[in-house]
């Protein structure tokens, strides 16, 4: 990639050659021509489903989101948790821990948030730090027993998601103070009944708004982001944990606490979900069910948002923005298409975003070609080096 | 004519920040040994990549047999009976030695696999070129000689008819060499030809037929064997004459700084037999005591103890007067120890960090590169700065380089400045100065000594006779788990330190264990 054999230099083109030297450059446009692929899929889907109403659906899916002021409240709403989730998935991520367990730690935030503001007449943030507490100890049980006994974190984290679902319905059912209705007990009561102190406050963003979505979760969520990026990439204790993801051996030869830190790693995972959990159901807007049966999906679109954004922190703001904004367009696709066939939509959509990866080789590959084919003679283009090997392997 | 079956001609190819190979021509006759030498980050191993498909060159074109040829990826090259057994294994640890030979080439029957036939191949190979293998073992359990042959028998069950060997031997004991070498002289009598990558001179003399001289990614010649001699190809190499390092003999200082007592160590595959069995010995300051013996005698295992990677079963040992048999890892750093490990990929470094941050894995937690937690970035950057100077550690994007993309010699130049710099009273230096060149290996024994004249005391543990008997104050040979002999290295030999490595003498007393238990 050096411009030292380069005859001449355009002027036109060094902004070009600055661009694409920068680092992160082929990491964000890779992301962003995953989701273009993604989206041109998807379109193709809505095409064979019903290709009379496939541009409404797409320009509906497309534009809904900024459409006015009360729609992107709603997408602002959307992306605080998920930025959660993604952070929390991402941040394990980084240490060489995959969190599948994300919707776990969300639900006991999300649990003990509402519990907190309900029956304890906690303030919202009060009850934000407590759904932290609570799903950083969510988080250390597989921490703790992938530590400490080789378990692998993904076979720990599946059960404690069920554990923590059956066992927050299960409180909530013989609380009766946290129901909405007590002849059906299906749904916990409204915070803005039970406890308007635990509300998340919205600052005048409401009016702004004009929407009852509106509230400072995002501000929250984005400061989080901040601090997740600071810690992985300028402390020490980041520098650890890295390279323990990259290189568990190479860390403890180094000194590090190994054991220790990947304990560490999963509480501070686990406790972004937890607040994830806690500031999706201290908006006020929408209420927990009680009678699910299913793991909530936040959790699992954490996995999206934080491949699409190659698990950096300040790219996981971006990505989570996105995934909300689909959402928050998605809705704006029904009735013409059925809420199914929309969620069909978006995980193509959102699946295919998380190429890439893929993508990243692609873009190298591309780049590098372009700048032999200043250099008139070459033979062939050149092609990437295997950078990836699975570490397992080599010796 | 020559008969030339590869002919490489005018390659160039850069990399961010380096060009690593500059219009080298490199001509590969039918049935040739073909050495390439050149120093750490000369391009030898980008050369042969280039050769193998893994990466396409700039400029430069590659005719086989007379006949221009395009070799994008190594399915081209394999299509073209082009293999390599690569400075660093590509095997998969839990497959089988037959599952990684087919792994890629699957023969299958209508979309089964069809593993008798092609096992009754192996084995026939195996046998044909005495390589020995037994086909059923997992990867993990084979010794990485083992391992190596099966790299080979992976070219053969292809039947490729180019061979390509990148530093084969850095990581082979002296007896795998000499059957290496066999092995080789038996490959060309069936009709291959081979390219062969080595930093040791005696091997190049002894076994090929040609060699072409690289250096910072220049050729600098082809020269037959037989018009030359080790020390002209020195200095093609590396443009000036290099010296053999050989410590000068001191009286014992009474400080000890590492004392050892009745160490046993267990054996991870075998639970119940122990690699380390009841070792005693000190290493005083001032002084380079060396540990010798054939690879899997309880050296490795050792190392792992006395730095706290593995866990001792039982015995004592005393560091700076401080029993540290269960310290940590860290508190023994803060002692003063420091570790040049075996396995470089897997302990010593971490390959996706950029280099600078590996100059200070074993620092980063010290005053002077963070305060309150948070690192600083610019002490980081000058002290990277100044080590990659002082011990010439190239690479394309210095501090910032992605320490995966570097030469394996510079890798392990990386480590070693690492860990002699932080200023320790005692370096555990396990094989240091494996795949590195006679340029860098003068330069390390030159400062391993001034480390010992310093007064810090070196325990060296090396399966090269060479460099124990150059370095050492003291040798002990171990054997089996247990030290079978002190030597002097100034009044023993080779063939003496041979006897007792294979345990056929012993002049340190009986295991006390036996008798402890009776
Ligand atoms: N994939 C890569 N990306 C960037 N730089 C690279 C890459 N591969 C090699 N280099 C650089 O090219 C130079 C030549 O490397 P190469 O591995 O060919 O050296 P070598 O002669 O094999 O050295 P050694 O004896 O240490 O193995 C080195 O400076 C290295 O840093
Ligand atoms: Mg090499």
């Amino acid at each position: 990639m050096t411009k030292k054999t380069k005859p001449v230099v355009y002027a036109d083109r060094r902004f070009l050659d600055r661009l694409t030297a920068a680092p992160g450059f082929t990491s964000v446009s890779a992301s962003v021509i995953s989701i273009i692929v993604g989206l041109i899929l998807g379109f193709i889907l809505l095409l064979f489903i019903d290709a009379g109403s496939s541009f409404l659906g797409m320009s509906d899916l497309l534009t809904y989101g900024i459409s006015s002021a009360k729609s992107f409240a709603k997408v602002l709403y959307k992306a605080a948790p998920l930025m959660m989730t993604g952070l929390s998935i991402g941040f394990a991520f980084r240490t060489g821990l995959f969190n599948i367990g994300a919707t776990g730690q969300y639900t006991i935030g999300a649990f003990f948030g509402l519990f907190a503001a309900i029956m304890w007449k906690f303030p919202w943030w009060a009850a934000i730090l407590i759904a932290m507490l609570a799903g950083a100890v969510w988080g250390a049980i597989p921490g703790f027993f992938n530590a400490y006994f080789h378990v692998n974190e993904v076979i720990t984290s599946i059960m404690c998601n069920w554990t923590a679902l059956f066992l927050c319905n299960l409180i909530f059912m013989n609380t009766p103070g946290m129901w909405l209705n007590p002849s059906d007990r299906s749904r916990t009561i409204s915070v803005v009944t039970a406890n308007p102190s635990g509300l998340l406050p919205r600052f005048g963003l409401d009016k702004l708004l004009d929407s009852s979505y509106a509230n400072i979760g995002i501000f929250i969520t984005i400061l989080i982001a901040v601090i997740v990026y600071f810690i992985l990439e300028k402390t020490t204790f980041g520098y650890e944990l890295k390279a323990g993801g990259y290189n568990r051996h190479a860390s403890v030869y180094a000194g590090i606490k190994s054991k220790r830190n990947i304990l560490f790693a999963m509480m501070i995972a686990g406790g972004l979900s937890g607040i994830g959990g806690a500031i999706s159901y201290l908006a006020g807007t929408v209420d927990y069910t009680i009678s699910s049966t299913s793991l909530l999906p936040m959790g699992f679109n954490g996995i999206p948002v934080a491949l699409l954004a190659f698990s950096h922190p300040l790219g996981i703001i971006a990505s989570s923005v996105f995934i909300g904004y689909l959402q928050v367009g998605g809705e704006a696709m029904q009735p013409e298409f059925s809420a199914e066939m929309v969620n069909v939509i978006l995980s193509i959509i959102i699946y295919f975003s998380a190429f890439s990866l893929i993508m990243r080789g692609v873009v190298r590959k591309f780049i590098k070609r372009k700048e032999k084919k200043e250099t008139p003679e070459t033979p062939d283009a050149p092609v990437e080096p295997p950078v990836t090997e699975s570490k397992g392997v080599e010796n | 004519m020559d008969n030339y079956i590869i002919e490489m001609k005018n390659i160039t190819k850069e990399f961010p920040g380096i060009r690593a190979n500059d219009d080298i021509t490199l001509q590969l006759r039918k049935g040739e040994i073909h050495s390439l030498l050149g120093e750490n980050g000369a391009g030898k191993s980008t050369l042969m990549s280039i050769l193998f498909g893994l990466y396409t060159p700039d400029t430069g074109m590659i005719l086989k047999n007379g006949e221009a040829v395009k070799i994008t990826n190594p399915n081209d090259a394999n299509a073209l009976g082009i293999g390599m057994v690569h400075q660093h294994f590509k095997l998969v640890e839990v497959f089988t030695v037959l599952e990684n030979i087919i792994l890629g080439a699957e023969p299958t029957k209508s979309g089964f696999l069809t593993l008798n036939e092609t096992r009754k191949k192996v084995i026939e190979l195996s046998e044909k070129y005495n390589l020995h293998v037994n086909v059923d073992a997992k990867i993990e359990d084979i010794s990485v000689g083992m391992q190596q042959r099966v790299e080979i028998l992976k070219m053969l069950y292809r039947e490729n008819e180019i061979l390509i060997f990148d530093e084969p031997t850095a990581i082979l004991t002296p007896q795998e060499i000499e059957e290496l070498m066999q092995i080789m002289r038996n490959l060309i009598k069936e009709g291959k030809s081979i390219l062969f990558i080595t930093h040791k001179l005696n091997e190049i003399m002894a076994v090929s037929d040609r060699v072409t001289v690289l250096r910072k990614g220049k050729w600098m010649g082809t020269v037959n064997i037989k018009d030359t001699t080790k020390s002209e190809l020195s200095m093609m190499m590396v443009g000036r004459k290099v010296k053999t390092i050989r410590s000068d003999k001191r009286a014992q200082s009474p400080d000890v700084i590492l004392k050892v007592e009745h160490l046993t160590v267990a054996n991870k595959l075998h639970k119940k037999l122990n690699a380390v069995k009841n070792v005693s010995f000190d290493v005083h300051s001032g002084e380079i005591v060396a540990i010798a013996g054939i690879e899997g005698n309880g050296q490795s295992e050792l190392a792992y103890a006395l730095t706290g990677l593995e866990k001792t079963i039982s015995g004592i040992i005393h560091f700076s007067n401080v029993d540290i048999t269960n310290s940590s890892i860290r508190d023994r750093v803060k002692l003063g120890m420091s570790h040049i490990p075996e396995d470089r990929h897997k302990y010593g470094l971490i390959l996706d960090y950029s280099l600078e941050k590996n100059l200070v894995l074993k620092r980063y937690w010290q005053s002077d590169f963070n305060r309150h937690g948070i690192i600083l970035k610019e002490a980081v950057r000058n002290y990277s700065d100044k080590l990659i100077e002082q011990y010439d550690i190239r690479s394309g994007q210095g501090s910032t380089t992605i320490v995966r993309s570097m030469s394996g010699g510079n890798q392990q130049k990386a480590i070693i400045a690492r860990e002699i710099d932080f200023n320790p009273n005692l370096v555990v230096a396990v094989q240091p100065t494996r795949g590195l060149d006679i340029g860098a290996i003068e330069y390390i024994h030159t400062q391993l000594i001034k480390e010992r004249n310093s007064g810090k005391g070196i325990l060296l543990i090396s399966l090269e006779l060479e460099e124990v008997l150059a370095l050492s104050d003291r040798i002990l040979i171990m054997y089996n788990g247990e030290i079978v002999a002190e030597l002097d290295p100034h009044k023993t030999t080779p063939n003496e330190m041979g006897l007792y490595m294979v345990g056929g003498n012993r002049s340190t007393p009986q295991n006390q264990e036996a008798g402890d238990l009776a």
